[in-house]
């Protein structure tokens, strides 16, 4: 193809520079500007004065005598304990991520070596559970939770959301498994292994790319969780994305809405940094059900 | 596999979904035609010399809690609560129906009844956000796929933010940017002239606020799956349809947007999904008084002291038989692929 023929005109180039422009200002801008704003007092973040506050940080100037604060963090992290829901969120994530993986990769494993038809109709069944919103389950925990008395402590939410991550785990591997050929497990049938032994020795080596895609995933779905976390936690048991949540009833009447921007920012670094290392993995992921379907 | 080895493979994962997937959904179901118990109530004669004999109604407390512990599904109502006002309120539509002269009469007081209130939001942001968000995320991904390969990468990441940030915080960050003293409300107030121009105080603006985070989290998703569309186009049938003369434009709506075609339809229905649960937003904005959705209603009456579990399963039939409608396209496509490949 010739360069000239696809070379741009020039209006054209400067509409798609200056769209991009404006993407990347929409997707990066609040970010930033949450984190800058962060270090501030409150007055300074909204701009209550000047909005020019935000940027000189006269305000926290006056008040701390620099132009940058940590008393967001030191409000939220010591003085509320916020430390104590960033642990409860790694415990739950670590736990769910694990789980189902393990129960999800035999699963998955098992329905791309089947060629029964009832695979099919447990692939559908899959897919329904994946389209019920999580909330609309709740309902239905609350009273079987509360009368066997496990209502409120990590290890019931832990199990619930490996449920509720199932069917997507389950999609996401079957099709991966798929892609691994299945003459390698059979020629090591042949050679007398059993199926277990052939998925041990001759899957679990192969299988590591598309688990990490997987619980890349399964781990976003246990740290975003509002829905499940609010409804089954007790207050001390709170993951962060539930207490950040409760803040805003109290910190909007005490005047402490920076101990929320604080707890914000913390609950959205790990993410930034996510991001960072397994770009290719999560757009590979988010790729993997279109281009197959 | 033989289906003996395939049941102990499949056990784990099937248990986990059995137990916490389907029982809780017949859970619900089943909850949804109990109501709770009435407190028994008992008349207790009180006779006092000289003054005579006065009957109270009182509380029996013993008789209501053997009662609560004996049937803790309350009693059984049928459909009651599904008509009730808080749901269905067909006493209420036909009152409405009955005493308004014309269509916006109607509508004004059936919107009026939470359950509608919730419905019109919940369909009008999810079949307003979902073509906006394919439209806008096809625009990015053209814009973005003709950039040096340097700065793709780049923007890849920083696109990636709003759509992998927990919904919640997300909402969060753009309510207080947004607010009227934050630094977009600030600048609206004085774009507008008006120093109490509120986005929080309307309800129409309230809504398009939401619906701004709808497409602002969702297009990330219709973005990277429409990029890697465009990564495998077909370059010959570009390049006969540039030498037949083609404008850019006709190249992008001949060839390319019929390439991707399959990939739309996959984000449409995906986002179509997930736009009905749309909830996160709504508590992150703050925005309960100008909006509620389904999910909403359901976290509402499930949380506080009173956990109204009747009340919140009926919703949650309801959302469910929603969530049904919307999926039997994809029901029904995935029939048909099967069918192909069988």
């Amino acid at each position: 193809m010739s360069v000239k023929a696809q070379r741009r005109p020039l209006g054209l180039q400067l509409a798609i520079i200056g769209f991009v422009v404006l993407w990347f200002i929409l997707a990066a801008f609040p970010f930033i500007w949450t984190v800058w704003g962060s270090f501030k007092v409150e007055l300074d973040f909204f701009s209550i004065a000047d909005w020019t506050n935000v940027l000189t940080g006269e305000r926290t100037r006056a008040a701390y005598g620099r132009p940058f604060t940590g008393a967001g963090y030191n409000g939220s992290w010591v003085q509320e304990e916020f430390w104590r829901n960033v642990l409860n969120t790694l415990i739950v994530c670590f736990f769910v991520v694990c789980t189902s993986l393990t129960i999800g990769t035999l699963g998955g494993y098992a329905l791309s070596r089947s060629s029964y038809r009832y695979t099919f109709w447990l692939l559908i069944a899959a897919l329904i559970f994946r389209a019920m919103p999580p909330i609309t389950l709740v309902a239905g925990y609350m009273l079987p939770f509360f009368e066997w008395n496990v209502w409120g402590i990590l290890p019931t939410t832990i199990i619930v959301l490996v449920a509720i991550n199932q069917p997507f785990t389950l999609w996401m591997l079957h099709s991966f498994f798929q892609k691994i050929p299945k003459e390698l497990d059979e020629s090591a049938k042949v050679d007398g292994c059993t199926q277990f032994q052939a998925f041990r020795h001759v899957i679990i080596p192969v299988m590591w790319p598309g688990v990490i895609t997987t619980g890349l995933f399964s781990f976003l779905l246990a740290y975003n969780d509002f829905a499940v976390t609010s409804m089954l936690l007790s207050e001390s048991n709170r993951t962060m994305v539930p207490e950040i949540a409760a803040y805003l009833g109290t910190t909007y009447t005490e005047g402490n809405v920076m101990f929320a921007v604080a707890a914000v920012v913390s609950a959205t670094v790990p993410l930034f940094i996510l991001v960072m290392f397994f770009q290719r993995q999560i757009v590979s992921g988010l790729t993997a059900g279109a281009v197959k379907g | 596999m033989r289906h003996r080895t395939f049941f102990w493979f499949f056990l784990p994962t099937a248990l986990a979904m059995l137990l916490f997937i389907a029982f809780p959904i017949v859970s619900v179901l089943l909850q949804s035609v109990f109501a709770p118990h009435q407190a028994v109530f008992v008349e207790v004669e009180n006779c006092t010399p000289l003054v005579g004999c006065t009957t109270e109604t009182a509380v029996d407390h013993d008789a209501t809690r053997s009662l609560r512990e004996a049937q803790p599904l309350g009693r059984f109502v049928g459909l009651d609560i599904y008509f009730d006002r808080a749901h269905l309120a067909l006493t209420e539509v036909g009152e409405a129906w009955a005493g308004a002269d014309t269509w916006g009469a109607f509508w004004g007081k059936v919107f009026n009844l939470p359950l509608y209130r919730a419905l019109s939001f919940t369909l009008t942001f999810t079949f307003v956000v979902t073509p906006l968000l394919i439209v806008f995320g096809l625009m990015i991904a053209l814009a973005v796929n003709s950039l040096h390969r340097r700065l793709k990468g780049l923007m890849i990441f920083f696109s990636l933010l709003p759509m992998i940030v927990t919904p919640l915080i997300g909402s969060l960050i753009l309510f207080w940017m947004l607010d009227s003293r934050g630094v977009v409300g600030s600048a609206l107030v004085a774009l507008a002239g008006d120093p109490n121009f509120s986005l929080k105080a309307s309800t129409g603006l309230t809504w398009v606020m939401l619906m701004v985070y709808g497409v602002w989290h969702a297009a990330p998703f219709a973005f990277v799956v429409f990029y890697a569309g465009l990564q495998t186009l077909p370059k010959d049938q570009l390049e006969s349809a540039m030498i037949d003369g083609a404008t850019r434009w006709q190249q992008v709506k001949y060839v390319v947007v019929p390439h991707l075609m399959p990939l739309v339809t996959f984000v449409a229905l995906i986002q179509l999904m997930d736009n009905f649960r749309v909830f996160e937003p709504i508590v992150g904005f703050n925005a309960p008084a100008h909006a509620t959705s389904l999910s909403w209603i359901i976290f509402n009456d499930l949380g506080g002291e009173t956990r109204q579990l009747s009340a919140a399963s009926t919703t949650s039939v309801l959302t469910i038989i929603g969530v049904a409608i919307l999926l039997s396209p994809v029901l029904v496509r995935t029939w048909h692929d099967f069918k192909q490949k069988t």
